[in-house]
Order: structure tokens, then C-alpha cells, then sequence
């Protein structure tokens, strides 16, 4: 095998279990699509150019006969706006991407897929065969098993998705502890999981993200302006 | 199989939306000058977001979640990713049963 279907394989093995524990929930938001009146193949086209699971399931919620252009569009912005920060974080270990493959690589951008990214990109080389060896599997599997929710349909009945929506927290918590460096990681954790809280709780919408995160990053920045002088290069110890 | 041009039209919008989310991170990353404290605050991007995305589930949602995310912390510190994943998944079942 060459080096590049091995890089690939391995992003593949790597985001099963998230594969796993994705597939009910694409087959429900396929069911429920049909449910709200869309047909199969509308289905598998919103979740083949959208791709994104939390806007899908906002967007069959709000969803009418004729649907309302206006405000799912602005949904998705609210709820995808998480992905600008991901991007931006990620982008920054994709030196050995192409222009082309850099576009490519946002079109299947999702948290899960970024996280493992992100972990890659901690334990070794983030290169774009291990990159898209998990996009591409994601987007596969997404598309494949919602056009199967919405051709079985109404004899799925409603799947529970009992456990499975903790999995993806869990994954999230594993690979959290790989980014533990010191305590400087543990205050920008409390300020970042402690806001996101908050705002979870008092404000409505998916805003929780960005406030939580720019609390984290903020404390970051205030934490390395006091080590500032022991630092003059400027880069935190990890 | 049917496809409506109202549906249609909706659906390309929000493809459209959700694309410009996941490029306008590359094009910020082009502005934004990387040294120093901007340097300390993107490192600690990937952690602050991800920690963000679960708050709500592990902090605000019941006992239960925040006890198996408790144990998937424990777990994380020594085992490999898919058995953390298991080991946390079943223990918010058992909990959910016990506390619910």
C-alpha cells in the first residue's frame, strides 16, 4: 500500500466508532425528513450539499410547506457559525494541503471529524490523505444511511437515540484529555466550559459555542501576557 | 422520486450558508497576524471549542451526563479512545436507569 491509501485507511479506522454512533442518527433525520414531507432524494441532497447534522435536524423542525428561504438561511449561519473558529484553528496545520484541497478539506468539515483532525495534528502529521480518509467516510456514511432513514421511512417508527447522543460527548471528553498540557489548559477549560454553560442555559440558540470559546481563548491570551516576560519569543510552553 | 423548486432553492441557500461558515475560518486565518498572545490564544482554540461543545451536555443536562462524563475523563487518562467511548456511553445508560 502506498503512503497515501495507508494515511488514508487510517483517518477511515480512526473515525469509525464516530461512524457507528452517527448511523441511527442519519437514519432518524432521514425518517423525520419524510415525515415533514421532503422526498428521499431531497433528503439525500440536503444532507450531501448541507452536511451538517445539527443545522438538518434545526432545519425539519422549522420546516413548513412552502419552507421559510429567509430564516433557514440565517439559521445556518447561527448554528455553523462554530465552524469558522474549527476552520480557522485547523487551517493553521494545513501547510501541506493545495489551495484546492484546502476548499475541499471545509466542504467536509464537521466537529467530529475536526476534533480528530485536531488530535492528528497534536500526535503527529495531519496530512490531507489521513484528512480526507476521514471526511470522506464521514460524508459517505451521512449520505448513505439519512437516504436510507427517509426510504424506510415511517416503519422505522422513531429509533431512540438513547446513549448514542452521549457518544459523541464522550469522544469529544477522550480527545479533550490529549490536549492537557498544564494548568494554564485547565483555567482555559473552566472559563471556556463554565460560560458555554451559561450561555447555554440564558440565551437561546447555538451562541453557547462562540461565547464559551472566546472566554477560553480570551483567558489564553491573558495568561500568556503574564508569562510574557519569561517568553520573550512569544510561544506558550506545551 | 419528486424534487420541489421551493425545496430546492432552500436547500442550496443553507449548502451555501454552512460552506461560507466552514471557509471564512481559512480566509480569518490569512488576516490574523500569529505571533505572541494572538499566538496563545489560537493554540488554545481547538481545546476552548471542544470543551464549549460539550458544556451544555456535561455541566447542564442532568446528573447523569455529568457523572459519565466524570468516568469518561478517568478512563480517557489510560485507555484507548473507543473503549473511553464504551466505558462512558454504558456508564450514562446505567446512571440515566439509576437517577432518571
Amino acid at each position: 500500500m502506498g503512503i497515501r491509501a495507508q494515511e488514508f485507511s487510517a483517518g477511515a479506522i480512526a473515525i469509525l466508532p464516530v461512524l457507528v454512533a452517527t448511523m441511527p442518527i442519519a437514519l432518524l433525520f432521514g425518517a423525520l425528513a419524510v415525515a415533514k414531507g421532503l422526498s428521499p432524494l431531497e433528503v439525500w441532497l440536503m444532507s450531501a450539499t448541507v452536511y451538517a447534522g445539527a443545522l438538518q435536524f434545526v432545519a425539519i423542525d422549522q420546516w413548513a410547506d412552502p419552507a421559510p428561504l429567509g430564516l433557514l438561511v440565517f439559521t445556518a449561519l447561527v448554528v455553523n457559525v462554530r465552524h469558522v473558529l474549527m476552520g480557522a484553528s485547523i487551517g493553521r496545520s494545513m501547510a501541506g494541503f493545495s489551495g484546492p484541497a484546502r476548499y475541499a478539506a471545509m466542504f467536509v468539515l464537521t466537529d467530529e471529524g475536526w476534533a480528530f483532525a485536531e488530535r492528528r495534528v497534536r500526535s503527529g502529521n495531519l496530512t490531507p490523505a489521513y484528512y480526507f480518509g476521514i471526511g470522506v467516510s464521514m460524508w459517505l456514511s451521512w449520505t448513505l444511511f439519512s437516504l436510507l432513514g427517509a426510504i424506510i421511512g415511517r416503519g422505522l417508527g422513531y429509533p431512540s437515540t438513547y446513549g448514542f447522543n452521549f457518544a459523541f460527548s464522550a469522544v469529544f471528553i477522550c480527545i479533550l484529555v490529549g490536549f492537557w498540557s498544564d494548568w494554564r489548559t485547565g483555567a482555559v477549560l473552566l472559563a471556556s466550559g463554565g460560560v458555554s454553560a451559561l450561555v447555554y442555559l440564558a440565551v437561546p440558540g447555538a451562541w453557547y459555542i462562540l461565547a464559551g470559546a472566546f472566554a477560553g481563548v480570551g483567558v489564553a491570551a491573558i495568561l500568556h501576557a503574564e508569562t510574557g516576560n519569561q517568553n520573550p519569543d512569544g510561544v506558550m510552553p506545551s | 422520486m419528486s424534487v420541489d423548486a421551493n425545496t430546492m432553492l432552500v436547500i442550496a441557500g443553507m449548502a451555501v450558508a454552512t460552506y461560507l461558515t466552514r471557509v471564512a475560518g481559512l480566509w480569518l486565518l490569512q488576516l490574523a497576524n500569529v505571533e505572541g498572545r494572538a499566538r496563545s490564544a489560537m493554540d488554545a482554540l481547538p481545546p476552548a471549542v471542544l470543551m464549549a461543545v460539550i458544556a451544555p451536555t456535561v455541566l447542564a443536562t442532568g446528573v447523569a451526563e455529568t457523572l459519565a462524563a466524570g468516568i469518561t475523563v478517568l478512563a480517557a487518562f489510560r485507555l484507548p479512545l473507543l473503549v473511553s467511548v464504551v466505558i462512558g456511553v454504558a456508564s450514562v445508560v446505567v446512571l440515566r436507569a439509576l437517577t432518571g
